[in-house]
């Protein structure tokens, strides 16, 4: 069809032709006019706004052209966020990949229970995050939390500024690991059963087989989940919002960009500077999934 | 080879015990909440004796939010969200997906190529144009706000369009020559031969507008669903666990009971989806 509709651009067109035009822009219209509107016009807004401050009380827009991002990069508390993003990712994105990569192998064999296990470990995904979240927060209470009453301490997982960071990141990872598992699981059915049976002759046990044949035959899918995980991380805002009282000591060291930026365009009311903040995260996710990218050519298109 | 079989049996052992191990982690959290959902607030704090099981099983706490919180409304805005947005994502997304799919006209590519764009940008970077515009329009604090985002799926569209794309080549030309337009082609034929894929759409839209919590928390007051409402809640009642946990189970054994029934829908809907972005 492709190379039909080429050779006839210059000749007149068939009724066919002209009925698909018609026909598939139509069908096209109402998502393209909505995607207009709701997305792609609303990414240059939000740049164009990066440049003006809000008025008071909401009124007004102020041109002050990179004034925003000159204050993003001299304010130790965005670096700090951005810092405090990273590290709820650095911690989410690998263990819930290898836990998910783990039990995703465990599960991949008829054996009893497996459907049991895969309802289990999915089951946070159907949860509302804001329910999660107030219940993990129960969990990790220092004085009447069962976290503390099972392990004898007295920590104070959220509100000790050194490990509240990576406290949201354990639910983080609690999340998300069944989600990840299912799409490892999918990407087991394509590994050929010959392979395992071919080298469980050769005398290699199931850790070898894990090592030199499930990684490596896997490894898009890895990539797939690990490039979506990233940017999923990243934007990470339902839990630290959730689980971080305004007046927790802990709260600048735990708080991510996105919540930031929701902080400054909702509550402080300055869009400007909150379209500001949105645009640097877009920056920082594309130059890590460049990276991420270029990362996946290396190892695994030779 | 008696031992070997023995080996494998105690292999076997090995991974039931790691696996129910994991399972009562992730379990774990539910059942505390529904645990402390029934107990008394002096016995949610008790210390010395900790206490697992309530000593009665009170449903005080669940009486006290449904009526505080009036959780019927809650359930009607949560509802109306997430068919708002089930049908129009899946109607748009149906359409366009078959255009992209099966049709070729001038300007597809261009097309297309905005819907994979919307795809590879966070989500927030559309937050504050999509506030204005709600705000303008004045209809702040009205469901068609919480529906608002939703309504298009550039997501749904590029599913679609990868089901549309796998199915045999010869479908249309049958039905042209049996004298069937392009409207009733896809209508009649391709579409209903599509249903797994809007399934799948349709389970997935459904559990991310039920999730949706920022854009809730910014255009809704009042009307507001449930995840928007237990955030509130949490800031009203900030240390009365008991009814924090009835209300958050209240939430979510909605969606937790739609999932045990349709575990395989679900699964396949969200992960699956998910994985062929």
């Amino acid at each position: 069809m492709a190379n039909e509709s080429k050779s006839v651009t210059k000749k007149k067109w068939t009724s066919q032709e002209k009925n698909e035009c018609i026909w598939g822009w139509a069908f096209i219209l109402p998502t393209m006019i909505g995607l207009i509107i709701l997305n792609i016009w609303p990414i240059f807004d939000t740049i164009i706004q990066s440049f003006f401050k809000t008025g008071d009380f909401g009124k007004g827009n102020i041109f002050i052209g990179l004034q925003n991002y000159k204050t993003i990069l001299g304010d130790p508390e965005i670096w700090q966020a951005l810092l405090n993003t990273f590290k709820y990712a650095i911690v989410e994105v690998p263990f819930s990949i290898a836990i998910a990569l783990v039990l995703a192998v465990l599960l991949n064999r008829k054996m009893v229970g497996r459907a049991a296990y895969r309802t289990i470990f999915f089951l946070p995904m159907v949860a509302a995050p804001a329910a999660i979240a107030m219940v993990w927060r129960w969990l990790y209470n220092s004085e009447f939390g069962l976290l503390n009453h099972i392990l004898g301490t007295k920590t104070n997982w959220i509100s000790n500024p050194s490990i509240a960071v990576f406290a949201v990141a354990i639910i983080g990872i609690w999340s998300i690991v069944g989600y990840n598992m299912v799409l490892f699981l999918a990407g087991l059915q394509d590994i050929p059963r010959d392979y395992y049976e071919a080298s469980s002759i050769d005398g290699a046990n199931g850790i070898n087989q894990f090592f030199n044949i499930t990684i490596p035959l896997l490894s898009p899918t890895i990539f797939f989940v690990a490039i979506t995980r990233v940017i999923g991380g990243l934007q990470v805002f339902d839990l630290i919002f959730m689980v971080m009282d305004k007046n927790n000591p802990a709260l600048y060291k735990t708080q991510s960009l996105v919540y930031l930026f929701y902080q400054e365009s909702f509550v402080n009311n300055n869009k400007g500077m909150g379209s500001a903040i949105v645009v640097f995260l877009l920056i920082i996710i594309m130059i890590i999934t460049v990276l991420q990218m270029q990362m996946q050519k290396h190892v695994y298109y030779n | 080879m008696e031992s070997m079989e023995k080996k494998q049996k105690m292999t076997a052992a090995g991974i039931h015990i790691l696996l129910i191990l994991v399972s009562i982690t992730m379990l774990v959290p539910f059942v505390w909440m529904a645990l402390t959902a029934f107990k008394t607030i002096t016995e949610s704090t008790s210390v010395d004796p900790f206490v697992i099981f309530p000593s009665s099983w009170k449903v005080e706490n669940f009486t006290t939010v449904i009526n505080n919180m009036n959780f019927p409304v809650l359930y009607v805005n949560t509802l109306l969200l997430i068919l708002g947005r089930v049908v129009c994502a899946v109607l748009t997304a149906t359409m366009a997906g078959y255009a992209f799919g099966r049709l070729n006209f001038p300007g597809k590519n261009l097309m297309f190529s905005l819907v994979m764009f919307q795809m590879m940008v966070p989500g927030q970077i559309f937050i504050i144009p999509q506030y204005l515009m709600v705000s303008k329009l004045g209809v702040l604090d009205t469901i068609f706000a919480l529906i608002f985002p939703g309504m298009v799926t550039a997501f749904g569209t590029f599913l679609l369009r990868q089901t549309y794309m796998g199915l045999p080549k010869d479908l249309e030309e049958a039905a042209r020559l049996d004298g069937c337009n392009i409207g009733q082609t896809f209508l009649f034929i391709m579409a209903p031969l599509t249903r797994s894929g809007m399934v799948s759409l349709g389970i997935f839209t459904a559990v991310f507008a039920y999730k949706d919590l920022m854009w809730p928390l910014i255009c809704n007051r009042n009307v507001m669903p449930l995840s928007a409402a237990l955030a509130k809640m949490q800031g009203q009642y900030s240390n009365n666990y008991p009814q924090l946990m009835a209300a958050s189970l209240l939430a979510c054994i909605p969606m937790i009971v739609l999932y045990l029934i349709f575990q395989k829908q679900f699964i396949e809907g969200i992960a699956t989806s998910g994985g062929k972005l």
